[in-house]
């Protein structure tokens, strides 16, 4: 008796449970994110004033370490479940190379600056990519354990391959990208020139000969809060991780941390819209994006957590931290104080040495 | 219960003894301090001298193993404050017992009198090791518990913690499960998701069990291997595999698709408990039933059910926990609106280190120690019921 109600109750739910789908499917969107502190800023700076203004519920996946790949997939099986994909700018020049984002008009589909300036231009140079609307500006940068180094803090990112200065564990990521150039550049080579020298096997090997000078010292992370986890136990001097970790680490969480922004290492995230959805959800997808990305918006994202906005107009509006109510300005790793000496990372010339390079690097690890 | 007389043992053997434990001790606590071969030959050499005094004041052991506590922690608390002390405290207590089990001669008490020095020594070897891998299977967990206490966003033991000061822990961690939405989603999915997938595979696992278990079933072996074969196969093949033929037929993404898969992986858990009861099961019964007018479905429901009821619990628990764990398949074959706790976790883990991870990790740890409490609970009422076991 008892199992026939059970299976009843099974076959039921079975029933229902695609037409409830079907039904939600309708005002629903799906957008794809990096989790943690970054898509609660998104949160509360996009998604609920948008969801209070057009009652769209949002789905937030927190897939964008794979977003590449899974799209690849979803594309293969012909069931594109995502509607807006949040992916650093590297991933966005793949997807629209393989045809796998939609290619956008920036001035038709997005919203101008209040003076009327067209979004192409308020975006200027950052729009790597068609299919690519810049969101933010983050940085690779370094911080340091105030309490450990010392008398002298470092001011200069070669302090990294300064064992004698600053003994102890650092920690660095675990791909070639960043690494190279900072050990050519600490290796004398001049800014201008790092990927002249890279692009010869010579400066690989140079770069990789640099690198060898801390191997033994280095912790290898593959996820950005694995640094600032590091740095909170003393088990490293200092340590590279994307800004916005560092800020939370030191002014949230009040670590014994400072920031070194010397040659810190500029990168872009922004969304895409995958290709082959239907019209319908196209359009919401589009809508989104157009609210979403307006100068506004941008600069809201910022009370939230210290990453740039990446419109030209959304500068003057940033404000203070939603919570701690300090200014966000100075946090920012595109302030002037902060981006005095800045490594600007060459997205094409990765994009075409790649995989030539993390072949060695990981050869190199493995030695 | 004496096999053998005693006789105390020499200062120089005890003192032997004590060093051995003595320097494996200054090991860890030498480590922790900078310098392990520091720690090994001060822990060695104060062992040394304790397991050479014990000796002399055999008769007298309450008082000198009072005094070795309390100068540990004394020690200990001079070291390094009040957690120093409390591991001082528990190495006082120890080495306090062990000078004086060796003195007096008290551990060949219980054994054997035939056996050799060599077979003496490799009885409490045996029972060290054993110790020893225990601690190493165990520590893990118990140091995930008390980090889940921490009062900050890290997986730090801070100084505040260590010193038992009551700032350096709260609650927060926890809270942060019970209010924050992500969490509770995914809470909601889980305990939506594993009941159902586990409802699915306990029926279908009992029949296709009771199924196998009738001798004139042809390709037995052979049904038998590809229906546990989800146990068997890498999970994350089975998870692309089922990614792409789920997406084919509108499953991938919905909440049927993903109840369905983990049914999949439970079911040959539940195959595997029942096929084993039901080899204790009297088929006679059964005949028994049949020959009262019974039809078979009344005699399954009534007869053969309770008899193996254990056995489809507890592959039904196993099932659960299956789906209550697994993230690889979820991964591919959810979305986000069917993400589940653990998928939550290692979102957590990759993004963010916080100790939330941890709260969760220790609610999860109770959860599963009261399920296979229960299953254990079950498999002894079996065997009682069965008259395999007397206990």
């Amino acid at each position: 008796m008892k199992l026939t109600k059970m299976s009843a109750l099974v076959a039921t739910t079975a029933l229902c449970a695609p037409m409830a789908m079907a039904e939600d499917m309708a005002n629903e969107l799906t957008i794809v994110s990096w989790g943690g502190a970054y898509s609660a800023s998104q949160k509360a700076a996009y998604h609920d004033p948008y969801t209070a203004k057009t009652g769209v519920k949002i789905i937030n996946d927190e897939s964008s370490a794979e977003a590449v790949a899974k799209i690849r997939a979803m594309n293969e099986a012909g069931n594109v479940t995502w509607d807006v994909v949040d992916v650093v700018a590297s991933d966005a020049m793949r997807l629209c190379d393989e045809g796998l984002a939609e290619e956008l008009d920036h001035d038709a589909v997005l919203a101008a600056a209040p003076d009327g300036t067209p979004a192409s231009e308020d975006f200027g140079n950052l729009i790597v990519s068609d299919c690519f609307v810049p969101q933010i500006v983050y940085s690779t940068t370094f911080g340091y354990r105030t309490d450990l180094v010392g008398d002298t803090a470092p001011t200069s990112v070669c302090a990294i391959f300064d064992l004698d200065a600053y003994p102890g564990k650092r920690s660095l990521q675990k791909r070639p990208i960043d690494n190279m150039e900072w050990a050519l550049y600490c290796d004398g080579v001049a800014k201008d020139e790092i990927y002249d020298v890279l692009s010869t096997p010579e400066g690989i090997d140079r770069g990789l000969a640099k690198l060898d000078t801390i191997k033994d010292s280095v912790v290898w992370w593959t996820a950005g809060a694995q640094t600032p986890q590091l740095l909170a136990d003393g088990e490293v001097v200092m340590g590279s991780t994307f800004n916005g970790r560092l800020f939370s680490a030191i002014a949230e969480q009040n670590q014994p941390i400072g920031m070194l922004w010397d040659m810190q290492s500029f990168d872009l995230d922004g969304w895409i819209v995958p290709a082959g959805l239907s019209a319908e959800r196209k359009a919401r997808a589009m809508d989104y994006l157009f609210f979403a990305t307006d100068t506004q918006r941008l600069a809201d994202q910022a009370a939230y957590i210290s990453y740039g906005p990446a419109r030209k107009s959304s500068a003057p509006l940033v404000g203070k931290h939603a919570t701690l109510g300090i200014d966000m300005a100075p946090h920012m790793p595109t302030d002037p104080a902060n981006a005095g000496n800045v490594h600007t990372y060459d997205y094409e010339w990765w994009a075409d040495n790649r995989d030539d390079i993390d072949a060695k690097f990981q050869a190199w690890l493995a030695k | 219960m004496a096999l053998t007389p005693v006789t105390p043992q020499t200062p120089a053997f005890t003192a032997g003894t004590a060093a051995a434990f003595g320097a494996f001790a200054g090991l860890f606590v030498g480590t922790a301090q900078g310098s392990g071969l520091m720690g090994i030959v001060l822990g060695a050499v104060i062992l040394a001298i304790l397991g050479a005094i014990a000796p002399m004041m055999a008769g007298k052991d309450k008082p000198v193993r009072w005094a070795v506590f309390f100068g540990f922690i004394a020690a200990g608390y001079a070291f390094g404050g009040i957690p120093a002390a409390v591991v001082g405290g528990i190495f006082g207590a120890f080495f306090g017992w062990l000078i004086f089990f060796v003195a007096s001669g008290r551990y060949r008490e219980s054994l054997a009198p035939y056996l050799t020095p060599g077979q003496v020594l490799w009885h409490y070897a045996f029972r060290v090791i054993c110790g020893v891998i225990f601690i190493f299977l165990i520590t893990p967990i118990l140091v995930v518990m008390p980090l889940s206490f921490n009062s900050q966003d890290f997986f730090t033991f801070t100084p505040e913690m260590l010193q038992f000061k009551a700032e350096g822990y709260s609650l927060k961690h926890y809270r942060d499960f019970f209010t924050n939405d992500d969490w509770q989603n995914a809470l909601r999915n889980s305990v939506t998701i594993a009941p159902v997938a586990t409802v699915l595979s306990v029926g279908f696992g009992t029949l296709a069990a009771i199924g196998l278990s009738q001798p004139h079933v042809p390709f037995r072996r052979a049904i038998m291997a590809i229906l546990i074969s989800p146990m068997i196969v890498p999970l994350i093949i089975s998870a692309a595999g089922m990614y792409f033929f789920y997406s084919r037929i509108g499953l991938q993404g919905t909440y049927l698709g993903v109840v369905l898969a983990h049914a999949a992986l439970g079911i040959p858990f539940v195959i595997i408990t029942v096929t084993a009861t039901l080899v204790g099961f009297d088929r006679s019964l059964t005949r028994a039933a049949a020959n009262m007018g019974a039809n078979p479905v009344t005699t399954f429901f009534k007869v053969q059910m309770p008899l193996i009821l254990p056995g489809v619990i507890s592959g039904g628990l196993f099932a659960f926990i299956t789906s209550f764990d697994e993230v690889v398949v979820v991964l591919f074959v959810g979305s986000a609106g069917q993400k589940t706790l653990p998928w939550q976790m290692f979102i957590g883990l990759r993004e963010q280190i916080s100790p939330t991870i941890l709260a969760v990790a220790t609610i999860l740890v109770v959860v599963s120690i009261g399920l296979l409490a229960t299953v254990e609970m079950l498999r002894r009422r079996s065997e009682r019921l069965r008259g395999i076991s007397p206990t």
